[in-house]
C-alpha cells in the first residue's frame, strides 16, 4: 500500500483528520471509494478501541411485555440487554471454546460429575456490593427450583446439590457431565446479588454497563459502569432501540439513526452492503430451518415415506432462494460445522429417483399434508412451495396447509404431525440432541424415540476423552439423520449489518447473532 | 334554551348508554377468545396445579356475570386492574402510552384539519377549475395508496436520502418539546396525507350543497366577494355535516394508527395493544379496548353536540 494512504488512514483511524477528508484524498491518489473505505475499517482496527461516545443499536424481537429478569429472557433484545449489566459464571470464546466471566477458573472430578467454579476476586455488583460464591450458588438454586419459570430449568435438571467453599462453588450431578461449562454460559444464567431471588429484575450484576432508562419494548439507554472489572465496555453510553419492522429497521441504519442493527432480511441485504459506509456482516451459526415429521406418527411411521421425503427436497435451491445465498446446505441432522465437535457426514442429494422409489416401497397412496406459517421461520411458505415442487418430481403429491401464524407455536408446533420450524441451535451437541432428540424431551418436536440414542447420548455426556466423544457424536447425527423425522434442507446465517461510526467488528464470532451479543460492548466509536 | 339542554343530556346519556354496551362486548369478546386464559399464560409446559394457581388468582373460576360487574366496578373507580405479565398497574403504564398516541394524533390534527378545511374552501372558491382539479387528484391520490406505502416512500426520501428528519420516531421524556416535533414530523405528514382527502371532499361538497342557496344569491347580488360569502355564509351553514366528518378522522388519528407506529416505530397505544394480545393480556386489551371505544364514542358525541347547537333546526324535531 501507498505510504502515504497508510498515514492517512491511521490519521483517519484517530480522529485526526476526518472521514470525509481521508476519502476525499485517498480519490485524489486514485483509490476508488469502496477500497478506501475498506482500508479505514482495517486501518481503524489496528489503531485498537477507542473510549467514549454514544453507540446506538436497533434490534428486532423486544416486546413491551418483556422483563428484565433474565430467568424469563427468551429474545434477542432480552439477551443483548443481559450482556450490558449481567455476566455468567462463564463464557463463550470466538471460536466456541469456553472463557471465565464472573468465574476466573473451574475444574471437573475424573468423572465430570463434581465441578468447581472460582469466584473472580475482588470484582463486585453494580450496587457495589462484593460478588460471593453464596450469590453464585443461590442463582443456580432459584433457575433450578420446581417453581421456577426460568428458561435454563430444563439445562439444570440433573444438579443434585450446590455448596460453597470460600470463593468456590461446588456443583454435585447425578450423572458426570463434561460440558457442565457450556450449561453455565447460557444467557439465563446472570449471575445476581442473592441470585436475583430478591429482584429478579433489578438489572444489577457485574456487567460492563448499568441500565438508566428502561422502556420495554421501545428504548434502553446504558451507561459505562466505572468499576467494571473487565477490558470491555468502550463506548460511554449504549442506546438500544426496539424496532420490529424490518423495512423501519434497516432505514434507521441507512439514515444514521442508529449503528448496528440485527436480522437484515436475505432478500435485500445484498441491496444494503452497497449502500455507503455500510457493512453487512454474515455469520455462520447452529440455526436452522425445519420440516419436522412425527416418526411415531402414520404415515411419517413408515421409514420409507420418510426417506423419499429426505431425497426429494432440493437443500442448494432452498439456500438460494430462501436464504439467498446466506446459509449452508443442512444434512438431516441438527447438528453442523458450528459445533465443536462435528464430525463431517456423506451429504444427502436431491435425488427424484431415489425418493420415488423409496415412496413406491413405502406404499403410501394420496398427498402428504404440511402445515407451515409466515412465523415459523422467514421465507416458510415459500420453502414449502419449493418442496411441494421438487417433491412433485418424483410423483409425491405435497399438500400445504397455511396456518395462522397467531398461535402456531401452541397449536400447530409440537403437535401436529408435520409441519415447518426453526432451531436456533445451542452451543453444544449434547445439548442440542438433550433438548430435541432425547425420548423424554418436552421438545423432542420429531417423536424420534430410540432407546440405544439415549443411551449413547447420556454415555457421551460423561465421556472426558475427546476423541472418542467426537465419534460418539457422529454416530448420533448419523441415527438422526437415517432415522429421524427431521428433513433440515438448511443452516441459516445470521446477517448483521453496522455502519463506518462504528469499529471493532469480529467475523465469525461463535454464538448468536451480534457477536454473541457482545457487539455493543465489543465495538467502539470511531467518531 | 331548556329544549337544547334536554337534548344535550340526552346525547351524552345515549353515549353513556353505548359505552355500557361496548364494554359488555369488549368483557364478552375477550371470554370467547380460543384458548383458556390461564393455559395462554402459562403456556404448553404448565402443570396442573399451575394453572389451578393462575386460574383462582384471575378470579376465572367465577361465573362471568360476577366477574364483568366486579371488573366494571374497578374501572367506574379507575382501577383497570394489573397486567399479567409485568404485574404493573395498567392504568400507569397505559397512561404514557396514549399520551404519546394523543401527541401524534394532536399535532396531526392541528395540521390536517385547518388544511383539509382551507382547501375545501378554495376548492369551491375555484371549483371546476385547476385548483380545485388539482387538490381533489393530490388529495385522492394519496388517500389511495396504502398508508404503510407513503410512509416508505417517505422514509426512503426524506430520512435515508436527505436525512431531513428520523425515520425511528422513539421519542422520551429527555427530548424538548422542538425535538419531539423534529422526530414525529414525518409521521406526522404521512397522516395528515391519509386524513386530508375525506375531510377536505366532505368541506367541499358540503359548501357547494350550500352555495345553491337563495341566501347565496342575494350575497352575491350584493356585490360581496366570493371568499367572504363562502366563509362568511356558507361555511357556519355546512358545519354540521364537516364537524362529523372531522370528528371521524380524529378518532382514526386516535385508534387507527397501528400501522404508522410499527412502521415510524413509535411507541403509542397500538403497538402496545397488539404486544398484549399476542400475549393474551386480557385486562391490558379490555382496558385499550375501553379506551379506544370511549374516544370514538366521545368524539362522535361531540360531532352530535356541535350539530345540534349549530342547526336550531335540529333543536325543534317534529
Amino acid at each position: 500500500m501507498n505510504e502515504e494512504l497508510k498515514f492517512l488512514s491511521r490519521q483517519a483511524a484517530l480522529g485526526t483528520i476526518t472521514r470525509r477528508k481521508f476519502l476525499g484524498r485517498a480519490g485524489a491518489l486514485g483509490v476508488s471509494a469502496a477500497a478506501a473505505n475498506t482500508m479505514l475499517a482495517s486501518a481503524v482496527h489496528a489503531a485498537g478501541p477507542q473510549k467514549g461516545g454514544t453507540l446506538r443499536m436497533g434490534l428486532q424481537g423486544g416486546s413491551t411485555t418483556d422483563s428484565l429478569d433474565p430467568a424469563l429472557a427468551t429474545n434477542t433484545v432480552a439477551v443483548n440487554l443481559i450482556r450490558m449489566w449481567g455476566e455468567p459464571l462463564v463464557e463463550l470464546t470466538d471460536d466456541g471454546g469456553l472463557q471465565g466471566k464472573v468465574a476466573e477458573s473451574f475444574e471437573a472430578s475424573a468423572d465430570a460429575k463434581t465441578w468447581t467454579f472460582t469466584i473472580r476476586h475482588g470484582i463486585t455488583f453494580s450496587n457495589g456490593q462484593e460478588v460471593t460464591a453464596a450469590d453464585a450458588a443461590a442463582m443456580l438454586d432459584r433457575h433450578s427450583g420446581e417453581e421456577s419459570k426460568s428458561g435454563a430449568l430444563g439445562l439444570l435438571r440433573d444438579i443434585k446439590n450446590v455448596s460453597t467453599n470460600g470463593r468456590d462453588v461446588i456443583i454435585e450431578l447425578n450423572n458426570g457431565n463434561a460440558d457442565l461449562p457450556y450449561l453455565m454460559s447460557d444467557y439465563h444464567l446472570i449471575v445476581q446479588p442473592n441470585g436475583g431471588k430478591d429482584a429478579p429484575d433489578a438489572a444489577i450484576g457485574t456487567g460492563p454497563y448499568i441500565m438508566k432508562e428502561v422502556d420495554m419494548g421501545v428504548r434502553f439507554v446504558a451507561e459505562k459502569n466505572p468499576n467494571y472489572w473487565g477490558d470491555i465496555g468502550h463506548a460511554d453510553t449504549i442506546e438500544m432501540l426496539v424496532i420490529n419492522d424490518n423495512t423501519a429497521r434497516v432505514a434507521a441504519l441507512q439514515s444514521g439513526q442508529v449503528d448496528i442493527i440485527d436480522r437484515v432480511p436475505p432478500r435485500t441485504a445484498g441491496l444494503v452492503s452497497r449502500a455507503p459506509g455500510i457493512t453487512v456482516a454474515s455469520t455462520a451459526g447452529p440455526g436452522h430451518y425445519v420440516f419436522i415429521a412425527h416418526v411415531n406418527t402414520a404415515p411419517f411411521d413408515n421409514p420409507d415415506l420418510m426417506m423419499a421425503l429426505k431425497y426429494g427436497i432440493n437443500r442448494q435451491e432452498m439456500v438460494d432462494k430462501i436464504l439467498f445465498g446466506y446459509g449452508s446446505v443442512g444434512n438431516d441432522s441438527p447438528i453442523n460445522a458450528a459445533y465443536p465437535m462435528y464430525q463431517e457426514m456423506e451429504q444427502r442429494e436431491y435425488d427424484p429417483e431415489k425418493a420415488a422409489a423409496h415412496f413406491k416401497k413405502s406404499g403410501h397412496e394420496g398427498p402428504v399434508l404440511l402445515r407451515t406459517s409466515d412465523n415459523s421461520f422467514p421465507g416458510a411458505p415459500d420453502a414449502a412451495a419449493l418442496f411441494q415442487q421438487s417433491l412433485k418430481a418424483a410423483g409425491i403429491e405435497l399438500e400445504i396447509k397455511r396456518e395462522p401464524n397467531d398461535g402456531y407455536w401452541s397449536e400447530v408446533w409440537n403437535n401436529k404431525p408435520f409441519c415447518t420450524s426453526y432451531w436456533g441451535g445451542r452451543s453444544t451437541q449434547d445439548q442440542m440432541f438433550t433438548t430435541a432428540y432425547l425420548s423424554t424431551a418436552d421438545w423432542n418436536d420429531t417423536r424420534y424415540k430410540s432407546e440405544s440414542f439415549d443411551k449413547l447420548l447420556i454415555a457421551a455426556r460423561a465421556e472426558l476423552d475427546q476423541d472418542k466423544r467426537k465419534s460418539m457424536y457422529a454416530d448420533m447425527g448419523m441415527m438422526v439423520r437415517n432415522e429421524g423425522g427431521l428433513i433440515c434442507p438448511m443452516f441459516n446465517d445470521f446477517i448483521d449489518a453496522h455502519n463506518d461510526k462504528i469499529g471493532g467488528w469480529v467475523e465469525g464470532v461463535a454464538g448468536f447473532s451480534l457477536m454473541n451479543g457482545y457487539a455493543a460492548q465489543r465495538m467502539w466509536v470511531t467518531g | 334554551m331548556s329544549l337544547l339542554l334536554k337534548l344535550l343530556a340526552q346525547r351524552i346519556a345515549l353515549g353513556l348508554l353505548l359505552l355500557f354496551l361496548v364494554s359488555i362486548l369488549i368483557f364478552s369478546g375477550t371470554i370467547i377468545l380460543p384458548g383458556d386464559v390461564a393455559q395462554q399464560i402459562l403456556g404448553q409446559s404448565a402443570t396442573p396445579e399451575a394453572l389451578a394457581n393462575m386460574r383462582r388468582d384471575l378470579g376465572l373460576n367465577d361465573p362471568p356475570i360476577q366477574r364483568y360487574f366486579n371488573w366494571l366496578g374497578g374501572v367506574l373507580q379507575g382501577d383497570l386492574g394489573t397486567s399479567l405479565t409485568s404485574g404493573k398497574d395498567i392504568a400507569e403504564s397505559i397512561g404514557k402510552r396514549l399520551g404519546n398516541t394523543l401527541f401524534l394524533a394532536f399535532w396531526a390534527a392541528i395540521i390536517s384539519v385547518p388544511l383539509a378545511i382551507l382547501l375545501g374552501l378554495i376548492a369551491v372558491r375555484y371549483r371546476e377549475r385547476w385548483p380545485d382539479k388539482l387538490i381533489s387528484a393530490v388529495t385522492l391520490a394519496s388517500i389511495s395508496v396504502p398508508e404503510f406505502l407513503i410512509a416508505y416512500v417517505a422514509i426512503f426520501f426524506v430520512s435515508v436520502r436527505l436525512r431531513w428528519a428520523p425515520s425511528v420516531t422513539t421519542i422520551n421524556d429527555s427530548m424538548s418539546l422542538g425535538e419531539k416535533l423534529h422526530t414525529i414530523s414525518i409521521p406526522i405528514a404521512v397522516l395528515t396525507l391519509v386524513v386530508l382527502a375525506h375531510m377536505m371532499r366532505m368541506t367541499r361538497a358540503a359548501i357547494l350543497n350550500v352555495m345553491q342557496s337563495a341566501y347565496i344569491e342575494t350575497a352575491e347580488l350584493k356585490g360581496l366577494r366570493m371568499f367572504t360569502i363562502i366563509w362568511k355564509h356558507a361555511f357556519p351553514n355546512s358545519i354540521a355535516p364537516v364537524v362529523n366528518v372531522v370528528m371521524l378522522n380524529l378518532a382514526y388519528l386516535v385508534v387507527g394508527v397501528v400501522v404508522i407506529e410499527v412502521v415510524f416505530t413509535y411507541p403509542g397505544m397500538g403497538q402496545f395493544l397488539v404486544d398484549h394480545v399476542s400475549k393474551r393480556d386480557i385486562p391490558v386489551v379490555q382496558a385499550c379496548g375501553l379506551i379506544f371505544a370511549a374516544v370514538y364514542i366521545g368524539l362522535n358525541m361531540f360531532a352530535d353536540i356541535v350539530s345540534i347547537v349549530a342547526n336550531p333546526r335540529l333543536r325543534h324535531p317534529k
